[in-house]
């Protein structure tokens, strides 16, 4: 195979592992694999992006795509941490945010992009009795939802109810 | 290797390679693959100080945050308390692992949390408190939360250590969520009830104590302190008006934990979050 076709291969394997939390999520679709190089003497380069300072899944994360680019062969691996820019939510994928739909979760509501997310950070919080648009329940998309918690069991999720279906639901939310 | 489980594929051993097992390698380091090196002209014995002071407020914030589990007025709230320390103990794993990295000792994040003595922290004296009430862990959580987002929006912009700046950067997004419910909290608290308005307005003067503390501290490594203040001071102005608060005057306790002085609160704090460690030493859990 050529260098590129290695390379390539070496890619999908990374992006296909799953998430630790979000099993229905590959790396990939969740936005924290960020490259993935193949070196001259043959060592891949993996590199990845935590999505929060403090979650747990990201050890799991790394060792998950070490075993199996090892397991597939490539002998040589390398792990590599990338801060900056940092992950936000606007990294998930259009399929990611697809598959979470699908498995009852509702996705978050910033834009899917490709490149780096510029944000230059809120200064002043701004308290108003005006809150966001509600979202719709994955379930039965009624927009009748309400936030009863802004966080969850994982740093990632919120919780939310719907007071149509009087479903509870989990949100990825906007970060 | 066909098994999905990841703690087998943790376990999985690679004959000729480092193990793999999730503990004990160089999978523990936060900072694992990051480029490590310190641009010329940084003041490493400036950044160390100031990445292990970082790193105190947010292990000594999440010891207590974490004290509030099983003890929340809703399960809820015990959840989003964890979350927000879950976050801060990341934020600190990073900090010290780049203070160890800087100040030439190669120490990890384990030899910063568990094997200094209380002396030896530099955390502001307004996060060792004990919780006391809802309102007070909320007041605390919202100058603390504040201050922090402020201070950590100038590092991202401007500081001259780039691993800094990529850690400020993404502990800014969580502050910010930090900081949202504690002042829903305040809110909901200053703008309830006779009684709940009474006790949010008496933890509001209890923590205006430290205002001063609060808005010196980081004030060195390229921060606009006068910024940083007015920006803090904006902020809690506009909170206490929404949540029908008088705003606090600041007051005036004379020492800082950035030297070292420290409340009789902080000691017992490390004594319970070390006790593993200096009971088993070199464990791994």
């Amino acid at each position: 195979m050529s260098a590129v076709s290695v390379q390539a291969l070496a890619r999908q394997i990374a992006a296909e592992v799953a998430d630790p939390e979000l099993p229905m999520l590959t790396l990939e679709d969740l936005g924290v694999l960020r490259d993935v190089e193949l070196t001259a003497d043959g060592t891949v380069i993996a590199s990845l992006t935590p999505t929060y300072s403090g979650c747990p899944a990201m050890a799991e994360m790394r060792a998950d795509v070490d075993a199996r680019l090892r397991d597939a062969g490539f002998e040589h691996v390398e792990i590599r941490t990338v801060l900056d820019p940092p992950w936000t939510t606007a990294w998930i994928t259009p399929d990611g945010r697809r598959k979470l739909a699908e498995h009852g979760i509702a996705p978050p509501t910033t834009t899917a992009h490709a490149g780096a997310p510029a944000s230059a950070g809120p200064v002043l919080l701004q308290l108003s009795p005006t809150r966001r648009a509600p979202l719709p329940c994955p379930r039965c998309g009624s927009p009748e939802t309400e936030e009863t918690s802004r966080f969850s069991a994982t740093a990632c999720r919120a919780l939310w109810r719907c007071r149509s279906c009087l479903e509870p639901f989990e949100h990825v939310k906007e970060i | 290797m066909t098994d999905d489980h990841v703690y087998l594929a943790l376990a999985e051993e690679h004959e000729g390679t480092d193990a793999r097992w999730a503990f004990g390698t160089g999978f523990e380091d936060p900072l694992h693959g990051v480029d490590t090196d310190v641009p010329a002209g940084v003041d490493t014995v400036e950044l160390a100080a100031a990445c292990t002071a970082l790193g105190d407020d947010a292990l000594v914030s999440a010891q207590r945050l974490a004290e509030w589990c099983t003890n929340a007025p809703e399960l809820e709230d015990e959840v989003a308390l964890a979350n927000i320390g879950l976050d801060l103990l990341g934020q600190a794993r990073l900090l010290y692992t780049r203070a160890g990295q800087v100040d030439g000792t190669g120490r990890g994040e384990d030899d910063f949390a568990y094997l200094r003595e209380a002396s030896e922290f530099r955390n502001l004296r307004l996060a060792e408190l004990p919780n006391g009430d809802f309102a007070f862990s909320v007041a605390r959580l919202l100058v603390f939360s504040t201050w922090r987002l402020a201070l950590f929006t100038q590092l991202a912009a401007s500081s001259p250590d780039p691993v800094l700046s990529a850690i400020a950067a993404k502990a800014v997004k969580e502050t910010t969520y930090h900081l949202r419910y504690a002042a829903d909290w305040t809110v909901r608290l200053g703008d309830g009830t006779e009684l709940s308005a009474r006790k949010m307005g008496a933890a509001m003067e209890q923590v205006a104590v430290f205002l001063d503390e609060v808005c010196e501290a980081g004030a060195k490594s390229a921060v606009d302190a006068v910024a940083l203040r007015e920006a803090v001071i904006a902020q809690l102005r506009h909170v206490c008006d929404v949540a029908t608060l008088v705003y606090p005057a600041p007051g005036q306790d004379p020492l800082r934990g950035r030297d070292g002085q420290h409340t009789e609160y902080l000691a017992p704090l490390i004594e319970e979050l070390q006790s593993l460690a200096r009971a088993l030493p070199g464990a791994v859990w």
